[in-house]
């Protein structure tokens, strides 16, 4: 068997022109986990910035939603979500609740609420 | 005039056609429940066939997701006046979900453990939880690349032996011996088909987590 099923090759150009060439390793505090969902049901004429492709992530967030599931939604890499969001945030258009932060990762209680979360479900 | 009162209702989607999920989504579970306060991850690692998307399927509670992670090896990364002709190399990545209570939601990433395809690790290993390591036992070697790249991240993990028709059974010790685990590197045997299996393994990997974290 071949990786091709999972290694894809492609040109750059479409996430370029999209960001307007901007690269998501510059949103490191968006992890693809991070849970984002749109302020308003519908989203306001302006701000002038405003691309079709932020409103159809708007679209996608009016209920709570990882970037990844966002990305995987809309067909795009997370990598080009990530700034595109990162446009929101700063227009006040959605709200994002960050990832369950490092010193409660290795907080037992925590794992413990995973742990029961999990065992209820068999 | 913005209202923030929308923010916290279930809305269906005004894009009700949701790609990947057949048959129309379910919009009670197509959102995450608006009281979750925010997400935990855990990567579910092994070579190509191993059973990856089959485990994160089994266990999801979203029909499992794709997403293409550019690599960012050097001259993948797409710069301000990057030229036309430049490629990146992109990684399909499974995803899917589990809400664990009305505050926390998991996601588990499938995560291609050859070689190649380690740069892609490092963001997502980042703030993960742990890692499940699936391995095949026709071919040991072929989990060697993930397993070591755990160690090197620091991540801790679980190993689960996904049973093939065939698959030889060397026996715990050996196996234990042949992938180099540690004593305390839980060691399962699941069928990534079947839910119960899956969660049972990923129970294993929490259980040890839990252990690594208690005072002793
Ligand atoms: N017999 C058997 N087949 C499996 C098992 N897990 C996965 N498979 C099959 O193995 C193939 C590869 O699995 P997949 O989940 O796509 O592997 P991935 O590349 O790691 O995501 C698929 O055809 C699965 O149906 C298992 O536990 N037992
Ligand atoms: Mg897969």
């Amino acid at each position: 068997m071949t990786g091709q099923r999972e290694e894809r090759t492609t040109p750059a150009v479409r996430p370029y022109v999209i960001t307007r060439g901007r690269s998501g390793a510059a949103s490191p505090e968006l992890p693809w986990e991070t849970l984002v969902v749109a302020v308003a049901a519908d989203p306001p004429a302006g701000p002038s910035g405003l691309q079709p492709e932020h409103r159809r992530i708007l679209g996608h967030c009016q209920g709570l939603l990882s970037v990844a599931e966002i990305a995987a939604h809309l067909g795009q890499p997370p990598s080009v979500v990530q700034v595109l969001l990162g446009d929101l945030v700063d227009w006040g258009l959605i709200t994002t609740r960050p990832p369950v932060p490092a010193a409660e990762r290795t907080d037992v209680t925590m794992l413990r609420k995973v742990l029961h979360g999990l065992e209820s479900r068999l | 005039m913005v209202s923030k009162a929308a923010s916290d209702q279930p809305v269906v989607p005004h894009d009700a056609a949701q790609p990947g999920a057949g048959g129309g989504p379910d919009p009670e579970q197509h959102y995450v429940r608006s009281s979750v306060a925010g997400a935990a991850k855990i990567l579910v690692v092994g070579p190509l066939g191993v059973g990856k998307t089959t485990l994160i399927g089994a266990v999801s509670e979203i029909k499992p997701l794709s997403t293409e992670a550019v690599m960012s090896q050097a001259g993948a990364r797409v710069d301000r006046g990057g030229e036309r002709t430049k490629t990146t190399t992109t990684v399909a990545l499974d995803f899917g979900r589990i809400t664990i209570d009305g505050e926390l939601v998991l996601y588990l990433f499938g995560t291609p453990g050859q070689q190649r395809f380690l740069p892609a690790w490092r963001e997502l290993a980042r703030g993960a939880l742990g890692a499940l390591a699936l391995v095949d036992t026709r071919d040991l070697e072929a989990s060697f690349d993930a397993l070591g790249h755990l160690e090197d991240l620091g991540l801790p993990f679980a190993v689960a032996v996904n049973a093939f028709p065939g698959s030889p059974d060397h026996g715990e010790q050996r196996l234990r011996e042949a992938l180099d685990l540690l004593p305390q590197t839980p060691l399962v045997v699941c069928d990534a088909r079947e839910y119960r299996s899956s969660v049972q393994a990923l129970i294993a990997l929490v259980s040890h987590l839990i252990n690594a974290a208690e005072p002793t």
